[in-house]
């Protein structure tokens, strides 16, 4: 069994009330950190920790929380991402409405560390029904004193917010997040001046992932050493895995990083191998914005050793073999899966999300969802095939926010690992077999 | 003070100065080509993505280059930054790339357009776009709106911008125009298509860059290089009244703001100048206007060229047709 730090009480009936929660060492790490640390020791410890932003980039949280500019007489804001709407990712809907004071509590240590007074859930309009249980969560911290002035006699207030989105992909990009919090249009600003600099409001604002801020409190109480204890080399601590697709068990597992990507889909602990015993195909690991990768590529490293589900171990290779961790958004498909027909439900995604702002995403993903929309009804011809991969190119880096990078790469790489595929698309549509679409 | 070398000349600028600004202050032959910057328009570019160049070299104290093209319009300089424009293979061929983004969906109905000869969207793709389309699909349509009894709006030619919401938002007063929708479906709009009513509303037809926003007054009236620009002032309450006007013959076919050689206005100028002042009494003429710049009109693109009229019969050589190719 692989430790367990965010679902570690997932199992004790009533987790979701406060009672329970608190029997179970609850909002310790608000008591500790609040009397016993002054703020620049968390952010010290969670810069030990090595914990990684978990919402897809991986880039690291202390590093992140010591960027956040820090003038006077300037507030300074803490905002969850909890817009979780990349495909094949559901991590945090279920750590939210399962155990949703895990949440409540990191933020509270988070907010101490930065010196935030004022906090907010940004969530996605489609968790309507958790924005209720988060909320009572919230009641409940602050009828015992968790939340509101003058936390456990400290003199430390702290006031958290939940806001719902009204549903849109693009709002999990930081600054659109933002921007839709301010009550406007969510488009993403143009960077610099980043977050940590200018954020909500025009003040300095750190934007973490609700897995990454749930972890802080594990790593308030135990320590930072002993958290970066966990994991592998620099990908430190647990990781929220979504797994999908045709697999046995299809699920929320909490992994140490370092397992191999064999033995995550097949041991029983997690997937529980492949649905209906097929072969494996393709597995894109870390939501549907990450490089798609067939069976062997995805099993073993070029070397020939095995796969680990790590951050450096995914991206080993770059980008012509290798993928990313990204959100944890694990999708399995079996050998009967058409990967054209799975790349058009992507690119219609991405065409539909696309903010509009920019001239690379606005008119690039719905020329690339029409392009495979023609080849999926036997009309393409094998120019297309070279004209989508250098639509992509085009796109990818030039946009302004990572929208456009996200469309780009499962083109990318489902071009460059089963061209042979669209070839067949273009050459037999009549017979090429196209059963099964993704199960997501 | 920062030191800037840009397609390997260098400037020294002050801080704060981006990218764009220092390779305008050097000259038009390093400064990238923008679509949606507009100097006079603050929070303006970014979008349109064709002034994307390569950053080389950081700046001296951190020399890495910088892992993706940026927008040279929001991109500060460094000390010691190095940047390729027009020198980078890879800006040359993302720009090309954007061009394409740009008219993926344009109708390209330049022979109809009034924006034709003085459209940026002509010249960049003249300049640096392909001569071939790839794209065998619908383009997007759109009906056409009026906005206002002086203004059309014509979505169907937009690229969206962003120029003319940032004019309404920060010279006319009340924020009425905006864009609705998302993605490729974006359009800009008035609020259930309310009129734009105030003085200034008219300087959304000199900051869109195509023919998507178009002076009902002037429509269809000339092709604009056979309209003669002069330049003119008048005293005016509520703007600068500093224009030029658009002569053919004896007869001013419109008025619009003086722009500078990046295709900018010098000054917004009123409605009442532009729509309602349409004869010579109204104005002191200065003169003549120069037009600078790859402008269709100051390039006498048109004059090398003779009206069937104006042959002789004895220039125009019959076709002949040979012996053997009488099939």
């Amino acid at each position: 069994m692989g430790r367990k730090i965010l679902l570690a009480h997932d199992h004790v009936p009533g987790i979701q009330s406060y009672e329970v929660y608190r029997k179970h060492g609850g909002y310790n790490s608000v008591e500790k950190a609040i009397k016993t640390m002054t703020p620049e020791a968390v952010v010290e410890e969670v810069k030990k920790s090595g914990l990684r932003g978990r919402g897809g980039a991986g880039f690291p949280t202390g590093m992140k929380w010591s960027f956040l500019a820090k003038p006077e007489g300037v507030p300074r804001y803490l905002v969850c991402n909890a817009d979780e709407s990349e495909p094949g990712t559901f991590k945090d809907r279920y750590l939210m409405s399962r155990i949703p004071h895990t949440l409540v509590e990191g933020m509270i240590t988070s907010s101490y560390a930065l010196g935030v007074n004022a906090a907010y859930i940004y969530i996605r309009g489609e968790y309507f029904y958790i924005v209720s249980i988060l909320e009572k969560a919230i009641e409940e911290a602050y009828a015992n004193g968790w939340l509101g002035k003058n936390i456990l006699g400290s003199g430390y207030h702290l006031d958290l917010y939940v806001h719902v989105g009204a549903g849109a992909y693009i709002c999990g990009e930081e600054t659109a997040l933002l921007e839709s919090l301010e009550g406007k249009r969510g488009n993403p600003r143009i960077k610099p001046p980043f977050p940590a600099i200018a954020g909500l409001y025009g003040c300095p604002t750190v934007v973490n992932n609700v897995e990454t801020l749930a972890a802080v409190s594990f790593i308030v109480n135990e320590g930072g050493d002993e958290y970066a204890k966990i994991g592998i080399g620099k990908s430190a601590g647990t990781k929220l895995i979504s797994a999908s697709g045709h697999i046995n068990k299809p699920g929320v597992y909490e992994i140490e990083m370092g397992i191999s990507v064999e033995d995550f889909i097949n041991s029983e602990e997690y997937c529980g191998g492949m649905l209906n015993g097929k072969k494996l195909k393709a597995v894109v690991a870390g939501g549907s914005s990450v490089p798609i990768l067939p069976a062997d590529k995805i099993l073993h490293l070029a070397n020939g050793e095995k796969r680990l589900m790590s951050y450096e171990s995914l991206a080993d290779g770059g980008f012509g073999g290798g993928t990313m961790l990204g959100s944890g958004g694990f999708i399995v498909m079996d050998e009967d899966t058409s990967i054209v027909e799975n790349l058009f439900t992507f690119a219609r995604f991405y065409h539909h999300e696309s903010c509009g702002q920019c001239s690379p995403c606005r008119e690039g993903t719905a020329w690339m969802e029409k392009i495979l929309h023609k080849m999926i009804d036997g009309h393409a011809t094998l120019s297309d095939i070279d004209l989508l991969w250098e639509i992509q190119a085009k796109i990818e880096g030039n946009t302004i926010c990572p929208l456009g990078d996200a469309a780009a790469w499962p083109v990318a790489s489902a071009i460059r690992h089963f061209r042979s595929e669209f070839e067949e698309y273009v050459n037999n549509p009549k017979s090429v077999k196209k059963v099964i679409r993704m199960a997501l | 003070m920062a030191k800037v070398t840009i397609d390997g000349r260098t400037i020294e600028v002050p801080d704060g100065t981006t990218i764009l600004q220092a390779a305008r202050m050097i000259g038009p032959e390093v400064a990238p080509p923008t679509m949606c910057y507009y100097s006079k328009l603050k929070t303006s570019g970014g979008y349109c993505r064709t002034c994307l160049v390569e950053v080389t070299k950081g700046s001296e104290k951190d020399p890495r280059p910088m892992p993706k093209l940026v927008a040279s319009c929001r991109t500060n300089v460094m000390d010691g930054m190095e940047v390729g424009n027009i020198t980078s293979p890879k800006v040359i061929e993302a720009r090309k790339g954007v061009v394409e983004f740009l008219l993926l969906n344009h109708p390209l109905d330049c022979p109809i357009c009034d924006q034709a000869g003085e459209c940026h969207l002509q010249d960049l793709s003249y300049e640096h776009g392909s001569s071939k389309t790839r794209t065998d699909f619908e383009r997007r349509t759109f009906e056409k709106i009026d906005i206002g009894d002086k203004i059309q709006l014509h979505m169907t030619r937009c690229i969206l911008c962003y120029r003319c919401v940032k004019v309404a938002n920060q010279i006319t007063d009340g924020r009425v125009h905006g864009v609705i929708n998302r993605g490729d479906h974006s359009e800009i709009s008035t609020y259930v298509e309310q009129a734009v009513d105030n003085d200034f509303s008219g300087n959304v037809i000199d900051v869109c860059p195509v023919g998507a926003l178009t002076d009902k007054t002037f429509r269809f009236k000339s092709r604009v290089w056979f309209t003669k620009p002069v330049t003119a002032h008048r005293n005016c309450e509520k703007c600068s009244g500093k224009v030029n006007l658009w002569y053919k013959g004896e007869e001013v076919l419109r008025v619009t703001g003086r722009k500078d050689q990046w295709g900018e206005v010098e000054e917004f100028i009123c409605n009442t100048c532009r729509f309602d002042k349409k004869s010579t009494s109204d104005w002191t003429i200065e003169g003549p206007t120069t037009i600078s710049r790859h402008s269709v009109i100051s390039a006498n693109h048109y004059e090398v060229f003779k009206k069937p009229t104006e042959f002789k019969l004895n220039e125009v050589k019959p076709l002949t047709i040979q012996e053997g190719d009488k099939s």
